[in-house]
């Protein structure tokens, strides 16, 4: 018995609320803007040779059009349909009132695609309102209104009974009542999903747009991209220069001093030797802490699943590692991935407070998933953090996604996607205990 | 005494036989590759196996996994692991078997050509010797737990040489004190970490890398 209640929650009551408001709020939006938008854009199109009147309005009205429809939009997300933003951002200066602006929206076939929605998709949005309607009139009945209104002697009607004449009739209400909540939902459910199925027709990009909207964000991506590696180039040079190069010159200064005095003072040469590997010991440390950061000798030899449990060894609390990879993904994306867990758990160490953090390596759906935890204060910020906003901008570069949740109070679950291919079964075996 | 090199680089496979020989070594078999290491040593049965990590013909871990392999096979054989970079879950993996005869020390080391030889002869000898950046790595990752905040400064000295495998006249020599002091820091170390005191050297220095590896429970990552 209870399991059917539930069961009822689930099949009827929960969907049946969404499709509901899905279908007022529609209807709401459908029937009190399209129309006026609609003839708005009409009217500054035909002012358009008044004055230029309408080069400064169409722009306005259509910035409207595009708020409607993107109201449109989330009601859609909301029932659980992805409609993408077509539009593409707007080129620097083209405030309202300008010309370029005006160039802008015209030139959007978005523009267009929208106007053409609007009259047709008030009448599939205004429709919608029945889903609201008649399941709200179903449990009016259903609860008994127009009974205790027939007791109470008010003259009252429901359904095909007006007004209601006898008592039998009243009853039949109760009935009636459910049939109209039933029947409503249902049809409710349809309507919002026909009107849903028109507006994907025309306020999703097109096909060009969807590609135009793509390159844009490769574009953007790609200039971060070379701009990182420029400047990683750079602090590499740097390093090298004022590290591990000034050290070789003084390392070889000291052998030549040494050659000098060989013969008249071995005591000096003894200690400018000492000199000389003193030296060279700094410049091999400069060097191991530079190849360290361009590319971690442990994940060119044991893959990220090693390199993650090698950094998490190297960290203050117990790090749980849990690896589940059927095998390795390219070495540009495992170095991605690599960083991301060190910036994460360095993140971890120096801010959390936690007590215990944790690494979940996976990969479903072609795309590598990484996890970085821990039960610490929470409240990190990826935008504050610029080490977290480098991981993003990183990650960007492969497509990659990152999503930190961090309330305050902990728990803090940084969450990495990175769509990649895995190469076949490592076949060499793990050996080694962690 | 005999021993088994396996350096792909010429020019250190050259310089660690000089050196070596130098100092009175027997050279049996220098191999330049992963899978000639194992029936290197199981042909010859050293008395010291001195290994690079990194080699042909996947460049990866080789060496390391040979030295894995062959200390199973031939238990308690003597290796000494060399690298251009140490790692700590290197380092965790050669003590697994806590058998001693076992060093991993980075490649600049072999530059203190005595302390070097010092070290292949205490592998030999069935002693243990970490590399003291390794120890770092370990102490650094260790540093929040709570018995090693007890310890006083010069404590957490004396437990970094005993960990790289110091005996207690070189960590004497080292801090110039009195090899009684050392004595007596080692034991107050060994009370704060609450671990059974030892006087062998060998099983000394494995229970301290033991404890700092954190086998004790504490940090135990999963195997997928």
């Amino acid at each position: 018995m209870d399991s059917s209640v539930r069961g009822i929650f689930r099949e009827w009551v929960r969907p049946g609320v969404v499709t509901a408001g899905q279908g007022l709020l529609t209807a709401l939006l459908s029937l009190t803007t399209h129309v006026a938008l609609f003839v708005l854009s009409l009217a500054s199109l035909l002012l358009i040779p008044v004055f230029g009147v309408g080069f400064a309005l169409f722009p306005v009205v259509t910035a409207g059009v595009r708020v409607v429809a993107g109201a449109h939009r989330r009601l859609a997300r909301w029932g659980g349909v992805e409609l993408a933003d077509p539009y593409p951002p707007a080129p620097a200066g083209a405030q309202f009132g300008t010309w370029q602006r005006f160039r802008w929206v015209v030139a959007d076939p978005a523009t267009w695609r929208d106007l053409a929605w609007l009259l047709p998709g008030a009448a599939t949005g205004g429709v919608c309102l029945a889903a609201f309607a008649v399941p709200l009139y179903g449990l009016e009945g259903v609860l008994g209104v127009p009974l205790a209104l027939y007791a109470a002697g008010v003259e009252y009607g429901y359904g095909p009974f007006w007004p209601l004449g006898n008592l039998v009739q009243a009853l039949l209400c109760l009935p009636l009542g459910v049939l109209f909540l039933f029947a409503g939902l249902a049809a409710g459910r349809w309507l919002v999903w026909l009107h849903l199925a028109f507006a994907g027709l025309l306020l999703p990009p097109t096909r060009t747009a969807e590609l135009a909207l793509r390159v844009r964000e490769l574009t953007v991506t790609r200039a971060e991209t070379v701009d990182a590696q420029a400047a990683e180039l750079r602090r590499i040079e740097r390093d090298l220069h004022d590290g591990a190069q000034a050290r070789l010159v003084a390392l070889s200064m000291s052998i030549g001093l040494a050659e000098q005095l060989v013969q008249r003072d071995p005591d000096a040469v003894r200690r400018l030797l000492a000199e000389a590997r003193e030296s060279s010991g700094q410049a091999l440390a400069e060097l191991r802490g530079l190849v360290r950061g361009i590319h971690p000798p442990v994940l060119a030899e044991r893959g990220l699943d090693g390199a993650v449990r090698a950094l998490a060894l190297a960290v203050p609390l117990p790090v749980e590692v849990t690896v589940d990879l059927p095998g390795r993904p390219l070495a540009p994306v495992e170095s991605a991935a690599y960083f991301a867990v060190a910036e994460g758990l360095a993140n971890v160490t120096k801010h959390s407070g936690a007590t215990r953090a944790w690494i979940r390596l996976g990969h479903a759906d072609g795309r590598l998933t990484v996890e970085v935890g821990d039960d610490g204060r929470g409240g990190a910020d990826p935008v504050a953090g610029s080490g977290l906003a480098g991981v993003g901008r990183r990650l960007a570069a492969f497509d990659g996604t990152m999503v930190v949740t961090s309330p305050e109070g902990g728990p803090t679950v940084i969450s990495m996607e990175l769509p990649c291919e895995l190469s076949s079964p490592r076949t060499s075996p793990s050996s080694g205990t962690g | 005494m005999r021993v088994v090199i396996a350096e792909d680089l010429a020019l250190l496979r050259d310089g660690l036989i000089r050196i070596l020989e130098a100092f009175g070594f027997e050279v049996v078999a220098a191999v330049d590759n992963g899978p000639s290491v194992l029936p290197a040593l199981t042909a010859h049965r050293p008395d010291v196996a001195v290994l690079d990590v990194r080699l042909p013909p996947t460049f990866t871990d080789e060496g390391l996994q040979a030295a894995i392999r062959a200390r199973t096979e031939l238990p308690g054989l003597p290796i000494l692991v060399l690298s251009q970079h140490v790692e700590q879950l290197y380092a965790r993996e050669l003590l697994t078997d806590r058998q001693g005869g076992v060093g991993y020390l980075l490649k600049d080391r072999v530059s203190h050509v005595e302390q070097f030889v010092d070290a292949v002869r205490r592998v030999a000898a069935g002693g243990t010797v970490m590399d003291p950046e390794v120890v770092a790595q370990l102490l650094a990752s260790r540093a929040g737990a709570e018995p090693l905040g007890e310890l006083t400064a010069r404590e957490r000295e004396v437990l970094g040489l005993m960990a790289e495998g110091r005996s207690n006249a070189a960590i004497a020599g080292r801090l110039f004190v009195t090899e009684k002091a050392v004595s007596k820091h080692i034991n107050n170390i060994f009370s704060k970490l609450r671990m059974p005191p030892s006087t062998d050297d060998n099983r000394r220095v494995l229970a301290v890398l033991t404890y700092l590896n954190g086998d004790d429970g504490r940090q135990v990552p999963a195997r997928a």
